[in-house]
């Protein structure tokens, strides 16, 4: 066949490029939805609470993810300095994934639990009181910003309609669940039953009476790879 | 059989011969504004400068902000984590964008013989692509992202985008249309495809539900959101950044050498090629991640095939200079040309390298990648986007280059300032993994991460210095365009 076809024929031309470039992306792309190492479910792995959402939107919104990665790669040193591998079951409720593509600070696929309160608040008031080495910037205005959670509920709802299995009690109970995670002495029954007994209940940004952002990040921060339990996890055979 | 470059009468332009000593009487202009729409092209080159500038001081002051925390000055709207994706999108869509939606609206009218489709729709993607610029540079400083790397405009700017692409495609595909010309010339080919391809990937890739008028959840979570946003961000690359590209390579240098492109069957091999090829590659963004292995298997296969389209384009641009080398010598807007392409050919072999696996253990997530994508997007977009511009302001304004020896002077910044920019970022990004890695005698990690970060300090100066040297290039560019569209003849355009 003659070239000339394509160079005289727009239709033509525009037909072939989109057919040679829907191949790959075909190929690659559609057998993820549907393939067991993909979609497989993975015991503990639950939805993020209101409170742990916020933090995640907050997480988003500074732009972490430009500089710390969450996911952990099958190599010695890797496993050794930051956990277990990442499964992909851990990241299935996320929307977006935040992989990440560069280390200018450390992995934070499993940070949860690894640090204390007192040490996350200080460190995002001022991580070079903490790290001296550190370059990350400062985030005083966590701190001071109290959170704003009025639209919870619809957060949750769009999370549920995008297939997360939040029941329709969640969506509900939204704001309650996220007031109850943030203060210590709260009822958290309702929070417990729809979230696990592993949920962190404490006052997470240091400020009594109040919820800030940075209640919400470090919420997000400390339940980070703590929902596998690897003792009891077995890779399954692929 | 060679296709030979469009001919056209006022094609004659010797951007050696200096500029002529102010009040002499320029030459007859010949005023092709009738014929074809300038207007578009003048604003989109200098919406061009305008945001090359805005993105090189943007990435610069990034720069500073590794080396020195403290200038991250703890305000919410500069921090590195809001400016970043202000800084990628400046030079990416912003300048590079700006520079296509000039040179293709350029190209396509001549080598159509062809005034653009639509005006209405051309100031539809004028206006509507500045209205996106502006929307992003104050929606990001506020935190208004969606998270997703090269992909951060928020719903309502992405449907917008979506507007003004496919007004450009319309418009594009009118204009090819309405060619006086029987065949389709390869720079419109690449152009093309690019629109097409891009107009699919950002659909795809940002599908997602508000929340409210500025907040929106993806419709793609983990593994599979993974891998559509590397299928969209290595393609981006790969139809944005080099197909596109690859048009203005295929009008520009044959016009600046004044020479036939070399090889007519290399231009088809390659662009089927590339299109073919260039898709399958982005898994290899994700190698040893949770993505199944086979997936990133096949990334890195289609990567190293890659290796001979691209060179193919390489190739076929530079050797398009065979029998005029010596030009060279005294054409430094060529010289801009030819660096590009050589960059282009350094970055694609230096890409299929790192996406195999035993590369992409050390160099992902270090600096390595960084470098990477600055030889690229410095020596390869930056560079020929430079000598596009070079070459049609004077033929817009219809004047000549105020000062020739500026372009010189700048082609030594821009090369000199990334040579010490990927130097530093090799450096420190191979020394990044072999830190992570290494054990010492008693089987322990023998770095904390701390220490690497205290390790990279040096080369995050360095970089931050070729920074500002490729800025200042970038300025007296700036410069010396400026007085060139000052000192044209007035016309009413």
């Amino acid at each position: 066949m003659k070239h000339e076809v394509f160079e005289k024929n727009i239709p033509l031309l525009f037909i072939g490029v989109i057919l040679v470039t829907a191949i790959g992306a075909l190929v690659e792309i559609v057998p993820l939805f549907y393939i067991d190492s993909t979609i497989e479910k993975v015991e503990g792995v639950r939805p993020y609470t209101p409170l742990e959402l916020k933090g995640r939107d907050i997480y988003v919104r500074e732009g972490c993810y430009n500089c710390h990665s969450q996911m952990i790669r099958p190599f010695r040193d890797e496993v050794e300095r930051y956990g277990h591998y990442s499964l992909a079951a851990e990241s299935m409720y996320d929307h977006p994934f935040q992989w990440g593509s560069k280390r200018t600070g450390p992995d934070l696929a499993r940070v949860g639990g690894k640090y204390s309160n007192l040490w996350h608040q200080t460190h995002m008031r001022s991580p070079r009181t903490v790290v001296p080495e550190s370059i990350m910037p400062n985030y005083p205005w966590l701190e001071k910003n109290t959170l704003n959670y009025g639209d919870i509920g619809v957060r949750l709802a769009v999370m549920q309609k995008l297939g997360v299995p939040y029941s329709d009690v969640a969506v509900a109970e939204a704001k309650a669940d996220l007031e109850a995670q943030a203060n210590p002495t709260a009822d958290a029954t309702g929070l417990r039953a729809r979230y696990g007994a592993k949920v962190g209940q404490e006052n997470f940004g240091g400020q009594p009476g109040r919820i800030t952002e940075l209640d919400a990040l470090i919420a997000y921060l400390q339940m980070l790879g703590r929902q596998v339990d690897f003792a009891t996890y077995k890779a399954q055979a692929r | 059989m060679a296709v030979p470059p469009p001919v056209n009468p006022s094609a004659k332009y010797d951007p050696v011969v200096r500029a002529p000593a102010r009040g002499a009487t320029p030459r007859p202009p010949v005023d092709l504004s009738e014929k074809y729409d300038f207007t578009v092209v003048k604003w989109f080159s200098i919406a061009a400068m305008v945001y090359g500038l805005v993105g090189f001081l943007v990435g610069d002051l990034l720069a500073w902000q590794l080396t020195f925390p403290v200038l991250n000055f703890d305000l919410p709207y500069i921090s590195f984590g809001r400016l970043r994706p202000l800084h990628t999108s400046a030079v990416i869509f912003a300048f590079g964008g700006s520079v296509l939606f000039a040179t293709s609206y350029y190209v396509v009218q001549r080598t159509c013989k062809a005034r653009l489709f639509s005006s209405l729709l051309t100031s539809i993607t004028f206006w509507g692509w500045n209205l996106v610029v502006v929307l992003v540079v104050v929606t990001y400083p506020l935190g208004l992202v969606q998270g997703k790397e090269y992909a951060e405009p928020i719903w309502i700017i992405d449907l917008l985008i979506t507007v003004v692409w496919v007004a450009y495609l319309i418009n594009f595909v009118g204009t090819l249309a309405r060619r006086k010309e029987p065949h389709i010339y390869v720079a419109n080919w690449f152009f093309l495809a690019f629109i097409i391809t891009v107009a699919v990937l950002h659909i795809v890739n940002n599908l997602e539900v508000p929340v409210n008028l500025t907040d929106s959840y993806p419709v793609w979570a983990g593994v599979q959101g993974a891998l559509i946003q590397w299928w969209y961000g290595h393609n981006a690359v790969g139809f944005f950044l080099t197909a596109a590209f690859l048009g203005i390579i295929y009008y520009f240098v044959p016009k600046q050498a004044e020479r036939p492109i070399y090889s007519y069957r290399l231009s088809i091999v390659h662009f089927w090629s590339l299109m073919f090829l260039y898709i399958w590659a982005g898994p290899h963004h994700l190698q040893y991640t949770a993505l199944p292995d086979w997936v990133g298997t096949l990334g890195a296969t289609f990567s190293i095939m890659l290796i001979l389209p691209s060179w193919g384009g390489m190739i076929n641009g530079i050797m398009t200079l065979s029998g005029v080398w010596h030009k060279l010598r005294t054409d430094p807007i060529l010289r801009f040309f030819i660096i590009s392409l050589s960059f282009y050919g350094m970055s694609t072999f230096e890409g299929p390298v790192m996406s195999l696996k035993s590369v992409n253990a050390l160099s992902h997530y270090t600096d390595w990648g960084i470098g990477h994508v600055h030889s690229g997007g410095l020596g390869w977009v930056a560079m020929v986007s430079f000598a596009a511009l070079y070459h049609l302001v004077p033929k817009l304004w219809q004047t000549r280059i105020h000062s020739v020896a500026m372009i010189n002077l700048h082609f030594w910044m821009a090369t000199i300032g990334i040579v010490f920019y990927i130097t530093a970022m090799w450096i420190s990004g191979v020394m990044q993994g072999l830190m992570a890695r290494a054990h010492d005698t008693f089987g322990n990690l023998t770095y904390s991460f701390a220490e690497i970060v205290q390790a990279t300090h040096p080369y995050y100066f360095i970089r931050a210095v070729g920074g500002l040297i490729f800025l200042s290039g970038a300025i007296l560019m700036a410069y010396n365009l400026w007085m060139t569209v000052r000192h044209a003849p007035r016309v009413t355009a």
